[in-house]
C-alpha cells in the first residue's frame, strides 16, 4: 500500500524542474522590464497585500467572489497536507501528520478535511457558473475547465487517500467500525464518513488508484502553474504588495534628453512592474465589465490589453534577451500580442478597471505610455487632436481662443486679481469655467457665493493658464511638462498656497500632478470648499431651493475614483434642496464615467454607443428634474445626452449653481 | 535637388489688438507663431521630401528672434534652415523682402544644390499683400503658380509640374516647367505634427545666419531704402451694431422668419 519512491521521486523531480524552469522563464522577463522603485512606506505595502491578496478585500466584493476566498484559503491549509503527501511519497511513513502530538493533530486534519470539501464544492460551483453564466462570454475556456478538473481531482484524491488509510487503521487495530468511525468522524468527518463505506478487500487498490490520481494531479498542477493564467497564485500576492501607494492616474514625469526614448513602443520599455501586472492577471474579466469604452462598444477591453502585453513580452522575450529588436509589435492590428490604436484612444482614463482590479493591476498608467509613444515618437493620433494640442502649446486652452478673452466671463463682476500679500485663496477658474459658454454661469455662480461667504480670493486673470490635464493623459508629456513648469514656476512668483477649483481635471492636475514638479498646493475642489462654507456657517441658508424639483448626482471620474472626493457635492446639494439626491445604479467608486475624460473630450466617437447617452440613459432612470454634476466636462456631456434623447424637461447643473439657486435667488 | 520654403513669423493675429491712440499693432507679450500658410508650404516640401528623396531648405528674413520659428521647421524635418537678419534688411515691403528672399534662394542654388521648387504661403496674416511669392518668382525668373491646393505630378527628370489652383468657384489645373514658384493654400495638406526628438534635436540645433555681409545685396533695393511702399495708417474699420431680431430662445421659427423677411427686403436672398 506504500507508494513508490524510484517512480515517484523522478517524476517529482522532473515536474518541479519544469516549474522552475517556467517560473524562472517569467521572472526572467519581468527583469526585461525598467527600473522603479516599489519599495517605499514596506508598512503600508505589507497591510495592502494582506487586504487585498490575503483577505481577498476586492476578491469577495462581487458575486462569486466569496467562491475565490474559500478556494484561495483552502488552498493554503491543503499546502500542509501537500507538503506531507509529497514528503510521504519521497520518504515512505517517515513523515505523518498523525505523528503530530494529538493537540495539534486534530485540529489540523479536521481543518484539512473541511477546508477539501469547501474547496471542491467552491470548484464545482466555479464550473457550473462558467457553464451558466461566465463572467464573459470568452470565459468559458478549455484551460478554465482543465484547471478546475484537475483542483477537483486533488480534493478528490485527498478524500480517497485519507479514507482508505482510516479504514486500514480501522481494520488493523480490529476496532469496531460502528465506534471507531464516529470516534474518526470528529477528527476527519468526510473522510471518516467516506471511510465507513470502503470494502476492505480493495483498499489497496483504491489507496494505490487515490495516491498515484493525486501525485499525477499535482504534478500535473505544478508543471501547469508557472504556463498559464493560473500563474496568478504566485504573482497576485506580490504584486499586491508591489502596488503604487500613490493614485495611479498620476503619470511619471520624462526626461526629455536628446537620446531618450518616450512612452511605450516596444514591451521592454515598460517598468518591471508594469510586467509583473501582466502575470498576474486572473483574466477574471471584471475590468472589462466597468470599462466605459468595453461596454459601449468600443475595441478597448482592459483586459486584453494586460493580456497582449504579456503575449507580447512571450513572443519577444527570448529576442529582447539578447539585446536585439522585437518582432512582434507591441502597438499595432495583429490580434493577440498587440495593442490596437483604436483602443489606445478609446479610453477616458476613468480609472474604473483599477477599482475593480482584485491584484491591483495598474491598466491606464499603461495605456497613457502607449499613447506617449504614438504622440512623442511617432506623431501619431486621431486627426482631431491636432489642432487641440496646437491650441494647447500655442494659445493655453484647448479651443483656440486668444487668452486675453480669458476674463470675459467676470466683465460684469468685480473680481480682484490674486495677489500674495493680501489674498487668501487662489480662483483657478480653468479653460472650461473662463471659456464654455455654458460653463461660466458655473464660474459666476461660484465668484458670487465666494463673496457671500465674504472669504479672501482673486483670479490670475488674463495670466491663468491651462492646467494641461487633457494632453497629459493624451500623451502629449512633452507639451504638459512645458505647461507644468511654466504653471508652477507662476504659482510660486504669485505666492499661491490655496487653490479652488472647480473643475476636477485641474484639481488632481494641481493637487496631484504638479506635486511632482515640487509644488505642493493646498487644494480644494468647489464642492468641498461649499461644504466647508456651510459647515462653519459662512454660507448661511435661509430655506433650501425647490427649483430642482429631483435630483441625481453624477460622479465625476476625476474627483471620485482618482481623488476620493464622493461626499462634498452630496452634502452641499442636499444643503441647497433638502433631500439628499438619489443615486444611479453605478455610484460613489463604481461610477460610470460621462465620456469625456483622458481628453475623449476633444475627440470623435463612432464606434458603438455613444458613452454619455448611456450614462444619461441610467440618469434618467431614476426620474430626476435635475441632474447634477461636478465637472465641466460631465456638465457638457450630460447637455449633450439629454438632446439626444430629447429629455429637454430635464436640467443639468453644477453644485456651484445648485447651491447659488438656493442662496442667492 | 532641393526644394526651398520661406515662412515668415508673424503675430498671433489673434491676439494682437490696434492700439487705437497710435493706430499701430500692439505686437507687447503677442505670442508669435509660424504663419499658418507657410505651414501648409513646409509640409508639402516635406512630403516631397519623403516621397522624392530631395533635400529641404527653410529660409526666413526676420529679427534674431525669427530663430524659434525655423527651429520649428527643423523640428519637422527640413535640412537647412537659414535665416536672413540683418539691420539693413528691417522695415522691408514686399518688393524688398524679395529682393532678399531670392538672392538667398539663388545663393542656396549655387552653394547646395540645384533649386526645383520654392514654396510659399499664399500670404501672411499679418500683411495680407500675397505679393512676396510672386515677386521672389520674377525676380529669379522662375515658373509662378499661386494659389496650389493640390500637386498633380511632379517630373523631376523632364524638369515638369502640374498642379491645382484654387480660384473662385472653380479650379485651374496648370502645367509649368521647373524651377518653379508654389503658393499654396490651406486645403493642399494637414500638416505633421513635430516628434519629441526632432524638437530636442532642433532645440539644440545651430541656425546659419546670412546678413547682408554674406548675401551682398545693394542697400538701395533692400530694407526700408528698398521699400516703395509706406504705412501711413492702420486701423480697425468701424461697424455698425447689429440688432436683435425676435425672440430666438422662446420662438426659433418666429426668429427665423423676421431673419428672411429683412434678408430678402435688403435683397441679400437670391432667389
Amino acid at each position: 500500500m506504500t507508494p513508490n519512491p524510484s517512480i515517484f521521486a523522478p517524476l517529482l523531480i522532473a515536474s518541479l524542474a519544469v516549474f522552475a524552469w517556467g517560473c524562472w522563464k517569467r521572472l526572467s522577463l519581468i527583469s526585461l522590464g525598467q527600473p522603479e522603485d516599489r519599495l517605499n512606506n514596506i508598512g503600508t505595502r505589507v497591510g495592502d497585500m494582506l487586504r487585498y491578496a490575503f483577505g481577498q478585500k476586492r476578491v469577495v466584493s462581487k458575486p462569486f467572489g466569496f467562491n475565490h476566498f474559500i478556494i484561495f484559503w483552502s488552498f493554503l491549509i491543503l499546502i500542509v497536507a501537500n507538503t506531507e503527501f509529497v514528503l510521504n511519497g519521497l520518504f515512505p511513513n517517515t513523515f505523518k501528520l498523525v505523528k503530530l502530538p494529538f493537540e495539534l493533530y486534530v485540529p489540523l486534519a479536521f481543518m484539512i478535511d473541511i477546508a477539501l470539501l469547501l474547496a471542491l464544492i467552491a470548484v464545482t460551483v466555479a464550473a457550473v457558473r462558467r457553464i451558466f453564466s461566465p463572467p464573459y462570454p470568452e470565459a468559458r475556456t478549455l484551460e478554465a475547465f482543465f484547471i478546475l478538473g484537475l483542483i477537483a481531482t486533488l480534493m478528490l484524491a485527498s478524500f480517497g487517500l485519507n479514507a482508505t488509510e482510516l479504514a486500514a487503521y480501522m481494520f488493523k487495530s480490529g476496532a469496531d467500525p460502528a465506534s471507531f468511525i464516529s470516534t474518526a468522524q470528529r477528527i476527519m468527518p468526510i473522510s471518516a464518513q467516506i471511510a465507513g463505506v470502503l470494502p476492505q478487500m480493495h483498499l489497496g487498490t483504491i489507496h494505490t488508484v487515490a495516491w498515484w490520481a493525486h501525485a499525477l494531479a499535482l504534478m500535473a498542477f505544478i508543471c501547469y502553474l508557472p504556463n498559464s493564467k493560473h500563474m496568478h497564485i504566485l504573482t497576485a500576492i506580490p504584486n499586491c504588495f508591489f502596488h503604487r501607494l500613490e493614485k495611479p492616474n498620476t503619470q511619471p514625469r520624462e526626461e526629455f534628453k536628446v537620446g531618450n526614448t518616450f512612452g511605450v513602443g516596444q514591451v521592454d520599455r515598460y517598468s518591471w512592474k508594469d510586467l509583473l501586472d501582466s502575470f498576474s492577471c486572473t483574466e477574471c474579466g471584471r475590468c472589462q465589465n466597468v470599462c466605459p469604452a468595453s461596454i459601449t462598444g468600443k475595441p478597448l477591453n482592459p483586459r486584453a490589453v494586460i493580456h497582449d502585453i504579456k503575449i507580447n513580452l512571450l513572443e519577444n522575450g527570448a529576442a529582447l534577451k539578447k539585446g536585439g529588436t522585437p518582432q512582434a509589435p507591441l502597438i499595432g492590428d495583429k490580434g493577440e500580442g498587440s495593442v490596437s490604436e483604436e483602443s489606445i484612444w478609446s479610453c477616458t482614463t476613468c480609472g474604473a478597471c483599477m477599482e475593480a482590479c482584485p491584484v491591483l493591476i495598474e491598466h491606464m498608467p499603461k495605456i497613457v505610455q502607449l499613447r506617449r509613444h504614438l504622440v512623442e515618437s511617432e506623431a501619431k493620433f486621431p486627426e482631431e487632436l491636432l489642432n487641440l494640442f496646437e491650441n494647447m502649446e500655442g494659445r493655453s486652452n484647448p479651443w483656440g481662443i486668444a487668452p486675453s478673452e480669458r476674463t470675459k466671463w467676470c466683465s460684469q463682476l468685480d473680481i480682484k486679481p490674486f495677489d500674495k500679500n493680501t489674498t487668501e485663496y487662489l480662483f483657478y477658474v480653468g479653460c472650461a469655467g473662463s471659456f464654455d459658454s455654458r460653463n461660466k454661469h458655473v464660474s459666476v455662480a461660484m465668484a458670487q457665493l465666494l463673496d457671500k461667504a465674504g472669504i479672501s480670493w482673486g483670479i490670475l486673470g488674463k495670466d491663468e493658464k491651462c492646467c494641461g490635464d487633457s494632453v497629459r493623459r493624451l500623451g502629449n508629456e512633452y507639451v504638459f511638462d512645458k505647461m507644468a513648469k511654466e504653471n508652477v514656476a507662476m504659482f510660486i512668483e504669485r505666492g499661491v498656497k490655496k487653490v479652488i477649483t472647480q473643475c476636477p481635471h485641474c484639481f488632481t492636475t494641481l493637487k496631484n500632478d504638479y506635486r511632482q514638479y515640487g509644488l505642493e498646493l493646498e487644494v480644494i475642489h468647489h464642492s468641498e470648499l461649499l461644504r466647508d462654507l456651510l459647515q462653519e456657517g459662512k454660507l448661511v441658508l435661509d430655506k433650501p431651493t425647490q427649483e430642482m424639483g429631483a435630483t441625481v448626482f453624477h460622479d465625476s471620474c476625476y474627483l471620485g475614483r482618482h481623488n476620493d472626493v464622493y461626499d462634498a457635492p452630496r452634502e452641499v446639494i442636499k444643503a441647497a434642496t433638502s433631500t439628499a439626491p438619489s443615486e444611479m445604479e453605478r455610484s460613489r467608486n463604481n461610477a460610470f464615467c460621462c465620456g469625456a475624460g483622458g481628453g475623449r473630450m476633444w475627440m470623435e466617437e463612432h464606434v458603438g454607443e455613444r458613452i454619455n447617452l448611456t450614462r444619461v440613459n441610467e440618469a434618467l432612470e431614476q426620474k430626476p428634474d435635475t441632474i447634477c454634476v461636478a465637472c465641466p466636462y460631465c456638465l457638457t456631456m450630460f447637455e449633450d445626452g439629454l438632446k439626444d434623447v430629447k429629455a429637454d424637461n430635464v436640467k443639468v447643473r453644477d453644485v456651484a449653481e445648485v447651491m447659488a439657486e438656493a442662496l442667492l435667488r | 535637388m532641393l526644394i526651398v520654403v520661406c515662412i515668415k513669423q508673424v503675430p498671433d493675429t489673434t491676439q494682437v489688438q490696434i492700439d487705437p491712440v497710435t493706430n499701430t499693432l500692439v505686437r507687447e507679450g503677442i505670442p508669435f507663431i509660424v504663419n499658418p500658410y507657410d505651414t501648409h508650404a513646409l509640409e508639402e516640401a516635406l512630403r516631397l521630401k519623403d516621397r522624392f528623396g530631395c533635400k529641404v531648405a527653410a529660409i526666413s528674413m526676420g529679427p534674431p528672434n525669427t530663430e524659434g520659428t525655423l527651429k520649428k521647421a527643423l523640428a519637422l524635418g527640413v535640412d537647412h534652415a537659414i535665416l536672413l537678419s540683418d539691420r539693413v534688411f528691417g522695415g522691408a515691403d514686399t518688393l524688398a523682402t524679395s529682393n532678399v528672399l531670392a538672392a538667398a534662394i539663388a545663393k542656396l542654388h549655387t552653394e547646395v544644390d540645384e533649386v526645383a521648387l520654392v514654396l510659399c504661403g499664399k500670404q501672411t496674416i499679418d500683411g495680407d499683400t500675397a505679393q512676396t511669392g510672386p515677386g521672389i518668382a520674377s525676380r529669379l525668373d522662375y515658373s509662378q503658380l499661386t494659389l496650389v491646393d493640390k500637386i498633380v505630378s511632379l517630373d523631376l527628370t523632364a524638369k515638369k509640374i502640374r498642379v491645382s489652383r484654387k480660384l473662385e468657384g472653380r479650379h485651374e489645373i496648370v502645367e509649368a516647367p521647373l524651377p518653379a514658384m508654389l503658393t499654396v493654400v490651406r486645403e493642399l495638406n494637414r500638416p505633421r505634427y513635430p516628434k519629441v526628438q526632432m524638437r530636442l534635436a532642433a532645440a539644440e540645433a545651430v541656425v546659419e545666419v546670412w546678413d547682408n555681409k554674406t548675401l551682398q545685396l545693394d542697400e538701395q533695393k533692400i530694407g526700408l531704402k528698398g521699400s516703395p511702399t509706406w504705412v501711413s495708417k492702420i486701423f480697425s474699420p468701424e461697424r455698425d451694431k447689429g440688432e436683435m431680431l425676435g425672440d430666438g430662445y422662446a420662438d426659433p421659427a418666429g426668429a427665423a422668419a423676421l431673419l428672411i423677411d429683412k434678408l430678402m427686403a435688403k435683397d441679400m436672398l437670391p432667389l
